[in-house]
């Protein structure tokens, strides 16, 4: 069959078809009526019957203009055919409620390395900033140094803040900012077979080690610790948890096992970023905390130093601990796939 | 045949479906449509915050932060996979085998992105695009992503209109039929000499009363479409 002649022939039809993919996508034309059903209805065989002409005007070398044309219908077809929606809110609260667990669950071993690589360089930096008062100018400089011990100057109204003047909503933007960009960093550098995320996480336990030692030495012990304890829970082990991530990422490329390194990465990649999301919520309720709560010097310590502890509680107990069965089945059914 | 722009995906239907990747110029123009976008908003946003102060600050602080690290993502997934960088350029991000693309990829590659500009100005991400065959950045392989050119030119067969069929006067073999009928097609985008000296490659085999080559070749080419 000519060109001129098939076109001819299918040409009324592949308007048609056009017309149809054009209203699918205009979501507001989306309305019931009968003709719509019946174009619904016959459209897998319609799809069929384009996929057919896409694979006759190949073989039968028609113009690359046409062979385009079927290829774009054929293409929108298969976007709607295949195509998977996410609106459904269902799935996503029992992501909320089982599936992140399961995820963080499900890769321990990464968590354990991560949190080890986070926690001892925070003990023994702390321990050396309180035995010899020079060790905390090697990772900080003197001007950072001072400033920090300001933010938890007793005498201060606000804490946790270098100016006085800041307002609860700068710093709540400040830390969503700031910290959540740390997450974010801290799993996206494990691609690096691991190592930035490794460095991140050691880096930051180095830091964190030195202030904690340096406020502590310094007697600064009733505005440190009730200044973090209630949005530590949250931020650290958030911060933890998207360094595993980043290495569950960088071992995927150093031991691919049966796949290749492309397809391990993958599915390395699907698996972590289940994690991230968590990180995220769990940064963003770090924030909100760290901001309007923790920031208040006219909370007693005893109501500050509780709450802390019911939320470290919560926190692990919702990480490690809820719901073990149901979060176990959940994860059975998701890695099935 | 193996070219090495195009992606090609077997649908379960038995048809290959082909989509032209994108090279790294236009995806690095179109971020930088999006930079500026992103850039002016962020200015615009800041000039406010002077005056209102440290809650205003707060508020632009949010916005940084979104957009940095959620515009495209919100783009990707709600908005067929076109930022409006993307949109000018007519590129879009698709899963590889050439679905719309989903959260979770699209929260991957736009997450991995800071690893892509490691160790500054997309160093890494530039590199990789450039050294895998279906230039994709580091994100774009862990997210199972490509990015394809959303609309192909599609042809006008009214260039044709203008045309005389001519039969051809000797046997032409299927290779030379497809360009005959390629050279009818294609008018716009070639310069009158350029087409009349590609054309004047088979002088030898026209006939003797044929003037200019481009005619009879584009005359033939209408013919072997079937149209008289």
């Amino acid at each position: 069959m000519k060109q001129v002649e098939f076109e001819n022939r299918y040409s009324a039809f592949w308007s048609e078809m056009e017309a149809f993919f054009k209203q699918a996508s205009n979501k507001a034309a989306n309305d019931q009526d009968d003709k719509r059903e019946a174009q619904v209805a016959a459209f897998p065989k319609n799809y069929r019957l384009l996929c057919q002409h896409l694979a006759m005007a190949k073989s039968r070398r028609y113009a690359a203009g046409l062979v385009t044309r079927l290829n774009n219908l054929v293409q929108q077809g298969y976007e709607t055919l295949y195509g998977q929606s996410i609106n459904n809110r269902a799935s996503i609260l029992d992501f909320l409620i089982y599936g992140f667990p399961a995820a963080l669950r499900s890769n321990a071993n990464y968590l354990w390395l991560a949190a080890a690589v986070f926690v001892l360089p925070y003990v023994a930096m702390m321990a050396a900033v309180m035995l010899n008062d020079q060790i905390i100018y090697s990772v900080m400089d003197a001007e950072t140094v001072r400033s920090m011990e300001s933010m938890y100057d007793p005498e201060m109204r606000k804490l946790g803040r270098e100016r006085q003047s800041d307002t609860d909503i700068y710093m709540f933007g400040h830390y969503i900012q700031n910290n959540i960009g740390i997450g974010f960093r801290s799993f996206a550098m494990g691609i690096f077979a691991g190592v930035g995320s490794l460095f991140i996480l050691a880096y930051n336990g180095l830091v964190i080690g030195a202030v904690s030692g340096h406020l502590t030495a310094l007697g600064f012990v009733d505005t440190f610790y009730p200044f973090v304890v209630g949005h530590g829970s949250f931020e650290l082990t958030a911060i933890v948890f998207s360094g595993a991530a980043g290495l569950k990422l960088g071992f995927s490329l150093l031991a691919p096992g049966s796949n290749t390194r492309l397809k391990a990465l993958q599915i390395a990649a699907k698996d972590a970023i289940k994690i991230m999301y968590g990180v995220f919520v769990m940064l963003l309720i770090a924030a909100f905390i760290e901001a309007f709560w923790s920031s208040s010097s006219t909370m007693p310590n005893a109501v500050k130093y509780a709450v802390g502890a019911v939320l470290w509680v919560l926190v692990y107990y919702y990480c490690f601990f809820f719901a073990r069965p149901r979060v176990a089945n959940y994860q059975n059914r998701h890695a099935a796939k | 045949m193996k070219l090495d722009t195009v992606a090609l995906v077997e649908t379960p239907e038995g048809t290959d479906l082909h989509a032209d990747l994108v090279g790294l110029l236009p995806r690095a123009l179109a971020y930088m449509v999006d930079f500026s976008i992103r850039a002016g908003i962020i200015v615009a946003l800041w000039i406010v915050a002077i005056f209102m102060g440290g809650t205003g600050f707060g508020i632009f602080l949010i916005v940084f932060f979104l957009l940095e690290w959620w515009y495209p993502v919100y783009f990707e997934v709600f908005r067929g996979g076109q930022t409006w960088g993307k949109r000018v350029y007519k590129i879009k991000v698709v899963s590889d085998d050439l679905t719309p693309i989903r959260l979770g990829p699209s929260l991957i590659r736009n997450l991995l992105r800071s690893a892509d500009f490691f160790p500054s100005f997309y160093g890494v991400g530039i590199l990789c695009l450039l050294t895998t065959r279906r230039f994709q950045r580091l994100g774009d392989l862990a997210a199972g992503t490509i990015v394809i050119y959303s609309e192909s030119e599609v042809y006008d067969a009214s260039a044709l209109d203008a045309i005389d069929a001519v039969a051809p006067h000797y046997p032409i073999g299927e290779d030379q039929q497809t360009a005959f009928i390629n050279f009818a097609l294609n008018r716009g985008n070639m310069s009158e000499e350029r087409q009349e000296e590609i054309a004047e490659i088979i002088r030898p085999r026209l006939p003797l009363n044929a003037d200019r080559a481009s005619a009879y070749v584009r005359g033939v080419g209408k013919w072997l479409l079937g149209a008289r």
